[in-house]
């Protein structure tokens, strides 16, 4: 079936056919009718869950670590300061090793408050051991939360994952969705069977004290799971794409990226704008290309390593920043660009905090730019795109 | 590409307005966006929906600046605010607007069209007496406004989406259809 939802319904309908067995959510501006949907779902009898209202985000994480513990395919949702709140038992779930599905729709942090889109709130959970997708769609949003599952519980991978969607760009935006049927996802998506859980007459320890000689053995596991994460990934796109017929390009998808000089590295919604600006540059005859981050963990490293060798320059559009480094995406790419051969010139361009919009106009000088500073070889600052009182104007 | 911007207040089911447009689109086959844009979202506060109508998947997720259409659905902001703003040269504005009286300081670079969707909602019991819920009759003027939408797929989307009142809402549409006039300025 396809027809007209918003962001938010189409990760309550890939709950929803991913048949969870437990939500434990919180709501928070704009992630509400993810919940509301969810909700109504359960009370109608459509999806056959325990549906379970808590008094925090802390607490939403904590109730689906339990559920997940006890063998239930888990879901969750949330947004910005909801999400940062749940910090601490995001290292737990991932630590745990509890394949736990989550939709943060991204939004900005305060102060100042704000309720739009930026990336800073996942951003911030880097280091928590979850897998991240930035979403460009609301198709995507869907698919991604089915594929999510089918990688998160592997057995090689055991580990939680964040599906993200930009606050109302996407989390409010009405567009077409399809709608797969519940039969093809089931045939796709086995139901949840862990090899440990709590069990009543079969004792076990889940997480327990250990001591420095078995620590950093899980640590090291946990590393391995995050390793199969992106083989298992890919492998499961495939199959997806076999069954539904829809694909996104694994990690890091190339968008005219072939005999590209210049590239623009970027994340979310942002890049569904800026396809129609590779067009329109193409069209003129420049050399431009897309690489869309899906993946942000695990870090399509070898895929960016591959891009900086045959690529001038890349334009890495951060929406958020680390202060006292840089983008932290801009981060990650010129790792990975740099370990090569070929050094590409690679500049970074914070844009769009707080939901400041990112027309194609800014877009297409950010294309300018870049070739500006290729041709010039230089080693570029991070630049603040569209800020007040900075002389470059970019509208 | 056509591109819509709404102008309403928080309460009169502007976001919908921009919804049902574009699932009535979705239905004639073309691709579409709709989105809004909440400042404080309070009940009378100015809001503001997009709505963006397409042959081809629609991928510029940026705002609108520039629209072909604006719908007004209360007359009140035009004193508060430049609804107006950006519209293309020959572009239309439906607004909701007593048809007896005169529209006046709108240049004259634009075609208007009124309709006095306050009674039409009223008149079927949509909302309360005082604040009529005054989306579904707007947009049952949009379909005589804009001839690439037609009333059926209004009347089709509205079934669709309105939660209560189903038959009243889709009837508000179908007065409001016939009640809506171009208007001199």
């Amino acid at each position: 079936m396809r027809t007209v939802m918003t962001g938010n319904y189409a990760s309550a309908y890939g709950a929803k056919l991913a048949k969870v067995e437990v939500i434990a959510a919180y709501p928070i501006t704009p992630q509400t009718s993810i919940v509301e949907k969810l909700a109504e779902f359960v009370s109608t009898g459509e999806l056959r869950a325990k549906f379970i209202p808590v008094e925090s985000e802390h607490s939403a994480m904590a109730a689906c670590i339990a559920a997940e513990t006890a063998g239930a395919r888990t879901y969750t949702a949330t947004s910005s300061h909801g999400l940062t709140l749940m910090h601490e038992v995001l290292m737990w779930a991932s630590g745990a090793r509890l394949p736990i599905v989550m939709t943060n729709v991204s939004r900005a942090m305060a102060p100042p408050w704000s309720v739009w889109v930026d990336h800073m709130d996942s951003i911030a959970q880097r280091d928590t051991g979850w897998l991240q997708f930035f979403c460009e769609s609301n198709q995507e949003i869907l698919d991604t939360i089915i594929m999510a599952y089918k990688v998160c519980e592997s057995s090689g991978v055991m580990l939680p994952a964040m599906v993200i969607e930009d606050a109302f760009i996407l989390s409010h935006t009405s567009e077409p969705v399809s709608v797969p049927d519940q039969e093809l996802v089931n045939s796709f998506l086995p139901a949840y069977a862990p090899e440990y859980k709590i069990e009543v007459g079969k004792p076990m320890g889940f997480g327990s004290l250990v001591k420095p000689d078995q620590y950093m053995e899980f640590r090291y596991k946990a590393m391995l799971g995050m390793k199969e994460a992106r083989d298992r990934f890919l492998s499961v796109e495939q199959e997806f794409k076999h069954i539904f017929g829809r694909e996104y390009g694994g990690l890091l998808e190339h968008y005219r990226c072939d005999d590209a000089e210049v590239v623009l590295a970027c994340a979310g919604s942002v890049a569904s704008t800026a396809k129609d600006v590779v067009d329109s540059l193409r069209a003129r005859g420049i050399r431009v290309g897309l690489a869309r981050i899906r993946a942000f963990r695990p870090f399509p490293h070898q895929e960016f390593r591959a891009l900086g060798a045959k690529v001038d320059g890349i334009a890495v559009l951060d929406r958020s920043y680390t202060f006292g480094a840089a983008g932290a995406m801009f981060t990650e790419v010129k790792a990975s660009a740099y370990s090569g051969q070929n050094r590409p010139i690679i500049k970074n361009y914070i844009a769009g905090l707080g939901g400041r919009d990112i027309t194609p106009k800014i877009i297409e000088k950010v294309f300018e730019d870049i070739q500006l500073v290729t041709k010039r070889r230089e080693e570029p600052d991070v630049e603040w795109v569209d800020v007040a009182g900075l002389p470059r104007r970019w509208r | 590409m056509i591109e819509v911007r709404f102008h309403g207040r928080g309460g009169q089911g502007v976001v919908i307005a921009s919804e049902v447009l574009a699932l009535a689109a979705f239905k004639m086959g073309f691709e579409v966006s709709s989105f809004p844009f909440f400042g404080v979202e309070r009940r009378g506060a100015p809001v503001t929906a997009f709505a963006r109508i397409d042959k081809k998947p629609i991928r510029n997720r940026s705002s609108i600046y520039e629209p072909d259409y604006v719908v007004v659905l209360d007359s009140g902001l035009l004193k508060g605010v430049d609804v107006l703003e950006g519209l293309k040269p020959g572009g239309k504005v439906l607004i909701n607007y007593p048809q007896a009286k005169k529209l006046e300081g709108l240049p004259d670079k634009y075609s208007y069209f009124v309709l006095d969707a306050t009674s039409v909602a009223a008149a079927h019991g949509i909302g309360s007496r005082s604040t009529p819920i005054v989306n579904t009759a707007i947009m049952g003027g949009f379909a005589k406004m804009c001839d690439l939408i037609s009333l059926d797929a209004i009347m089709a989307s509205i079934r669709e989406l309105a939660p209560v009142k189903e038959e009243a809402n889709v009837a508000a549409a179908k007065e409001a259809y016939e009640r809506t006039v171009e208007a001199k300025v």
